[in-house]
């Protein structure tokens, strides 16, 4: 914990910036930015982007309606956070920041069409959004056909790589691998039993945990791998199997609804999660609101972010989104993941000097978020986050507490050899 | 009876020429290449909505399940894309090159059986009409020769939609899962995905829709089309005077099977992605909303629907991003519930005779002291 707090206190004016944050939306009223080092808009926007004297446009495209709304909203929520923070601070360049928010409605397609009108009718000059692998597939070839730049935060399968976006959730190896070792670790676990819905992301995220168990765990099998439809709710014949074949470790990638049903009728079937090893990738503080606090107290969950986490930054963070949001809301890991988007896109901006896509994307490299909720991230080449590894254990009252962390953050590998 | 024996009456000679002025001048000129795209894909629903017009408004054959021939169609088109997409100079980061690249994440190392014939463009043309026509031949023969009708047959056209979602999603080393088939970029080495291939992609599907809305006006015409609006009336009395009613209704369904695949291959073209967000329960009741909205005995009213359904889905949600779906379903009680012939029956009950009243008036001018001979006929 205690060096994660050390890169977001080194600047003593980085740490007034966020309790400057926290203050908001007081704050926005009085931070104008200063209008005397506002670089002029032709050096700074040569490709006709949505970009004046004094303001720069982005596109939000996240479903808020459909069966993606009620795990999309956070990111939204975010998003908004984010901007609002940066034009509290000053803006982009000393430009505030507009967002034009587009509906994706859940269905592909519309993210294709929503993405097409944020890039070639509003020039949008960067847009955070997409949720799902499969919008964020629709809306790829759009963006690098406009060249637009999307930050897209969800934790995903990896497998993609593009000049266009920007990763700031995890890929698989990022979230798989050192939580499977944690657990082999600490708990001895030798037997793992893969769960998953139906579809690429927990596909493809149980086959690197199964060549990760098989080829780089000492003694350790898969005794079991089984896949849902998206939406099922029907659990009790796995559930049996799994008693049978006792497991050391139940590996969970179930989605969506289908948790509900999950987690509950195993706690029905008797199987008590603080002496059963249950891990799961998929479940954030999002999903434990439904699920109910009760019903999966003693899981835990790898991910890179929980709404727990002790560090100053998180500490300004967690209040700031709740003044805006309510008192009530929770924050989930792709919540905090997008709420870097706008962040490092600013930094980008500045770093390169310019909004000009083909700038950002060859100056997003390097580029370093100290004031990242999650505590310090970084981008790679390969236009992923570098960021830590946590393992969480989930208590009734719907939080984490976490119980291990990487010590140093841990490279993005999209295309990792040797799990494929 | 003179006016109904030609092939377009007065009304519907000006309905297809409105169409053709709108659709071939109007909105190209007016729109740019974006909002053309948009209309493009708009009218990809219109093939569906003409097939229904035939199958349901004229034959009384409730379909919910359009879907499946629309996807099938937008997949075959989509495969055949796919494989051009995925060269081995375009694949070489994969560990099998030359193979679709949801194949390769979900360890398949060679190019499935089915999918070799997509390689040739003849066969995949031949392909977009075939399959989704033997399909529906194959429902239709199980359905309709054991004479189920009415709901029963509406329900089972769905549950043909969720299975075959289903199955699409579940086999995602062959089909892509529910990321569908994404990334496609040249038709016959045409890049698709420029400006330019967009603007004519739209007039190709301009032509072709005007194709289909012959082709249906033309069966509409012939006998068969009696046939099939008698058999909704009386489908016992049709069969006592001696026609095989089964045979009619699989015909009916059958050409709207095609309908819709022409309308799902020209949307992969369209949209550049085919995925089976469009083959399940909820995009099929959609496209029959499009279908009620226009009126379901018209075929240009369901060009119409499709048309003004889908513009106002895209202008609504840009305008009201989180409350667009409530205004959209109000939209639609509301011209349920007060024009039960939707578009096309506000056309006729309330324009059409003022444009008679039109015409006649400036007929008995000119041809004033004559018989009037074209005085409306029925």
């Amino acid at each position: 914990m205690s060096d994660e707090t050390k890169p977001g206190l080194k600047s003593p004016l980085r740490r007034k910036l966020l309790m400057g944050m926290a203050a908001l939306p007081a704050v926005s009223m009085l931070g104008r930015p200063a209008f005397a080092d506002v670089p002029a808009t032709s050096a700074v926007n040569t490709t006709g982007l949505a970009v004046t004297d004094s303001e720069v446009t982005v596109g939000i495209l996240h479903s808020v309606t459909g069966t993606m709304a009620i795990s999309e909203t956070g990111s939204v929520e975010a998003e908004k956070l984010a901007i609002e923070q940066i034009n509290a601070a000053g803006g982009v360049l000393g430009r505030k920041i507009k967002f034009i928010q587009e509906d994706g409605a859940s269905d592909w397609p519309t993210f294709a069409e929503k993405a097409k009108k944020l890039l070639v009718n509003d020039k949008c000059a960067a847009v955070m959004g997409c949720w799902t692998s499969a919008s964020r597939k629709a809306v790829l070839p759009v963006f690098e056909q406009y060249n637009g730049m999307l930050y897209y935060p969800t934790f995903y399968e990896g497998l993609e790589q593009s000049k266009n976006v920007i990763y700031t959730g995890q890929e698989a190896t990022q979230q798989i691998i050192a939580g499977l070792d944690w657990v082999n670790k600490t708990k001895g676990a030798k037997s793992f039993y893969l769960l998953g819905s139906d579809y690429i992301w927990p596909r493809t995220s149980n086959k690197i945990a199964r060549k990760h168990i098989e080829n780089h765990l000492q003694g350790c099998k898969v005794v079991g791998e089984e896949y849902f439809p998206l939406g099922s709710t029907q659990f009790n014949s796995v559930i049996n199997k799994i008693k049978l074949t006792k497991p050391d470790v139940i590996y969970a990638i179930i989605v969506g609804g289908s948790n509900v049903a999950f987690y509950k009728q195993l706690k029905a079937a008797g199987i008590d999660l603080s002496k059963q090893t249950l891990l799961t990738i998929s479940v954030t503080e999002d999903e434990i609101d439904g699920i109910g606090g009760e019903n999966i107290a003693g899981a835990y969950a790898c991910m890179k972010y929980f709404q727990s986490l002790d560090n100053a930054n998180n500490k300004a963070f967690v209040p700031a989104f709740k003044k805006m949001w309510g008192e009530k809301t929770v924050i989930g890991d792709v919540t905090q993941a997008a709420y870097l988007g706008p962040w490092l896109w600013k930094l980008t901006v500045e770093k390169a000097g310019s909004f000009d896509i083909d700038k950002i994307a060859a100056a997003s490299p390097g580029v370093e978020f100290k004031g990242a909720p999650e505590g310090y991230v970084r981008i790679h080449e390969n236009h992923h986050l570098w960021s830590k590894t946590r393992v969480g254990r989930a208590k009734a009252d719907g939080q984490y507490e976490l119980i291990y962390e990487t010590a140093d953050l841990v490279e993005p590998d999209p295309f990792p050899k040797g799990y494929q | 009876m003179v006016i109904n024996s030609r092939f377009f009456n007065r009304s519907e000679l000006l309905g297809f020429l409105a169409l053709a002025v709108l659709l071939l001048l109007i909105l190209p000129l007016s729109l740019d290449i974006f909002r053309l795209n948009l209309v493009a894909k708009y009218l990809t629903y219109a093939f569906v909505g003409i097939g229904l017009v035939l199958c349901w408004g004229y034959g009384g054959i409730l379909s919910l399940g359009q879907g499946v021939f629309f996807g099938l169609g937008g997949y075959c088109m989509a495969m055949y894309l796919k494989l051009e997409a995925s060269s081995v100079a375009n694949t070489k980061i994969q560990s099998t090159p030359g193979i679709p690249d949801f194949m390769d994440w979900n360890q398949i190392t060679q190019l499935p059986l089915f999918w070799k014939p997509f390689h040739s463009f003849p066969v995949t043309v031949l392909a977009i009409l075939l399959v989704p026509a033997l399909f529906a031949l194959i429902i239709g023969a199980a359905m309709f020769k054991r004479r189920v009708g009415g709901v029963y047959f509406a329900i089972i056209t769905q549950a043909i939609a969720a299975i075959l979602t289903i199955l699409i999603v579940g086999q995602q080393g062959y089909t892509g899962g529910i990321n569908g088939i994404t990334d496609l970029r040249t038709l016959h080495g045409w890049d698709i995905r420029t400006d330019h291939a967009k603007f004519i992609l739209y007039f190709v599907e301009v032509v072709l829709l005007f194709g289909c809305i012959v082709a249906a006006q033309f069966i509409r015409l012939t006998k068969l089309g009696r046939i099939l609006v008698a058999m909704r009336e009386q489908e016992d009395r049709v069969r006592f005077s001696g026609y095989s009613v089964a045979n009619f209704k699989i015909f009916a369904f059958c050409a709207a099977a095609v309908f819709a695949a022409i309308g799902g291959a020209m949307f992969t073209l369209e949209v550049g992605f085919m995925s089976p967000s469009f083959v399940g329960i909820v995009p099929s009741i959609e496209m029959v909303i499009y279908t009620a909205v226009g009126g379901r005995m018209s075929i240009f009213g369901a060009v119409w629907g499709a048309l003004l359904v889908n513009f106002a889905k895209t202008s609504l949600s840009e305008s009201f991003p989180q409350l667009w779906l409530f205004g959209l379903g109000a939209l639609f009680i509301a011209v349920v519930l007060a024009f039960p012939n939707g578009l096309s029956g506000i056309w006729a009950d309330h324009i059409q005779p003022r444009i008679d009243r039109l015409f006649a008036s400036r007929k008995s001018k000119s041809a004033a002291g004559l018989v009037a001979d074209g005085a409306p006929a029925e």
